[in-house]
């Protein structure tokens, strides 16, 4: 009960993009298509999961009892770096195409911040490690989530004719704020 | 002179880091409920952005290059935790409210792409300008952003009440975020095209 609390409210109430305003930067960039959409929900998905547990190991047993927390900026930084450079070394190798489309988006992952965030997050939140996986892991759901829902938006959008100052990203911000007020609905629900 | 005075300016307008390059968007929708929490960010982020460009600018030629991006995020990390100790000690108050996104100023991409862009090509007093200017503009975009969002959210300024009803609160959650910066970028686009 405690971890399908967890996951709705990660997932729903307080989804990392349109409540938390986490990772804005990709969900900006990529969501122009919804192909180019899913693969980085994917990409960041796995990367956000294995940098938790990560992270998690690496505060509660290195860390914490050596006595030098305020490591944990530059410490988490670099293990999210690494962890991104493996996996892009992997997606190279299984899915050739994934990696063309994801193009520059996905050494920048490293810089996307729900990845950190969520990490910092679950140590913030004093979450215990399977309580951290699943947190992680559904967020990185609702991530995914926003962001599909948003491309098939934009995919829409692009075929109207919008006045020309608000083209690009302005009309994108109105449309990402329409759907955070349908994201607000869920509010009442954990 | 002149080209040094011009190095603060175009943080300001011609390069805006929010209105115009659209960078950082993370703090800039989140921390803006209020003008004093954009204008608190944006100082903090500021801070970051003049000493990373300076100590960026100064060793960016012992860094090879292949190893150069994990560098200049070592280097922006330990300022951010010299910021997050400062604060701590001198504003706590500022910095629980600010929260999770200090640490994050870490993975803000106006100061990577400052690096890349500027620090690592110039000299230590033109990436400190070069700072200033961006961090300037930067500030300023944070505290406008938060000043309407507060006004129609709150019906105040700067925590100054100036009508005793309740606001649309819808301004100072999420969705308002989004619209009024959506906005603030037309506005901007609009009133720069002209010149």
């Amino acid at each position: 009960m405690e971890y399908l609390i967890i996951i709705i409210s990660a997932i729903f109430v307080n989804n990392i993009l349109l409540s938390q305003f986490l990772g804005i930067c990709p969900f900006l960039g990529v969501s122009n298509k919804l192909s180019t959409a899913t693969g980085m929900s994917g990409a960041v998905c796995f990367v956000i999961t294995l940098a938790t547990v990560v992270t998690y190991l690496l505060q509660h047993y290195v860390l914490v009892p050596l006595g030098i927390e305020f490591l944990q900026t530059i410490s988490f930084i670099l293990v999210i770096a690494a962890l991104v450079q493996m996996v892009e070394i992997v997606l190279k190798k299984v899915s050739p195409s994934l990696y063309q489309a994801l193009g520059i988006f996905l050494p920048l992952i490293t810089t996307n911040c729900a990845v950190l965030g969520v990490a910092i997050s679950v140590i913030d939140k004093g979450f215990g490690l399977g309580q951290s996986v699943v947190y992680a892991f559904a967020t990185s759901l609702g991530y995914g989530l926003a962001m599909i829902i948003f491309a098939g938006l934009r995919e829409t959008l692009a075929l109207n004719n919008v006045p020309k100052a608000f083209r690009g990203i302005p009309i994108a911000l109105i449309t990402a704020g329409i759907l955070a007020l349908a994201f607000m609905g869920f509010s009442g629900l954990v | 002179m002149n080209s040094k005075l011009n190095l603060v300016t175009k943080g300001l307008v011609k390069e805006n880091p929010t209105f115009v390059l659209l960078l950082g968007m993370c703090p800039t929708l989140a921390t803006t409920t209020s003008a004093l929490n954009g204008m608190s960010m944006g100082l903090a982020t500021m801070f970051v952005l003049i000493l990373s460009n300076m100590a960026i600018s100064a060793i960016a030629r012992f860094i090879p290059d292949k190893v150069r991006i994990p560098a200049y995020i070592v280097v922006i990390a330990t300022f951010v935790t010299l910021l997050q100790f400062l604060m701590q000690a001198y504003v706590p108050s500022v910095y629980e409210t600010l929260g999770l996104f200090i640490p994050l100023i870490v993975v803000n991409c106006i100061i990577l792409g400052r690096a890349e862009a500027f620090a690592n090509k110039n000299g230590v007093i033109d990436s400190a300008l070069d700072g200033v200017g961006i961090g300037l503009g930067f500030t300023l975009a944070l505290t406008l952003l938060g000043l309407v969002r507060e006004i129609l959210g709150n019906f105040s300024a700067f925590g100054w009440k100036f009508l005793g009803a309740d606001g649309i609160l819808a301004f100072v959650l999420a969705p308002g975020a989004f619209i009024v910066l959506a906005y603030l970028i037309v506005i901007f686009r609009k009133a720069t095209e002209k010149k």
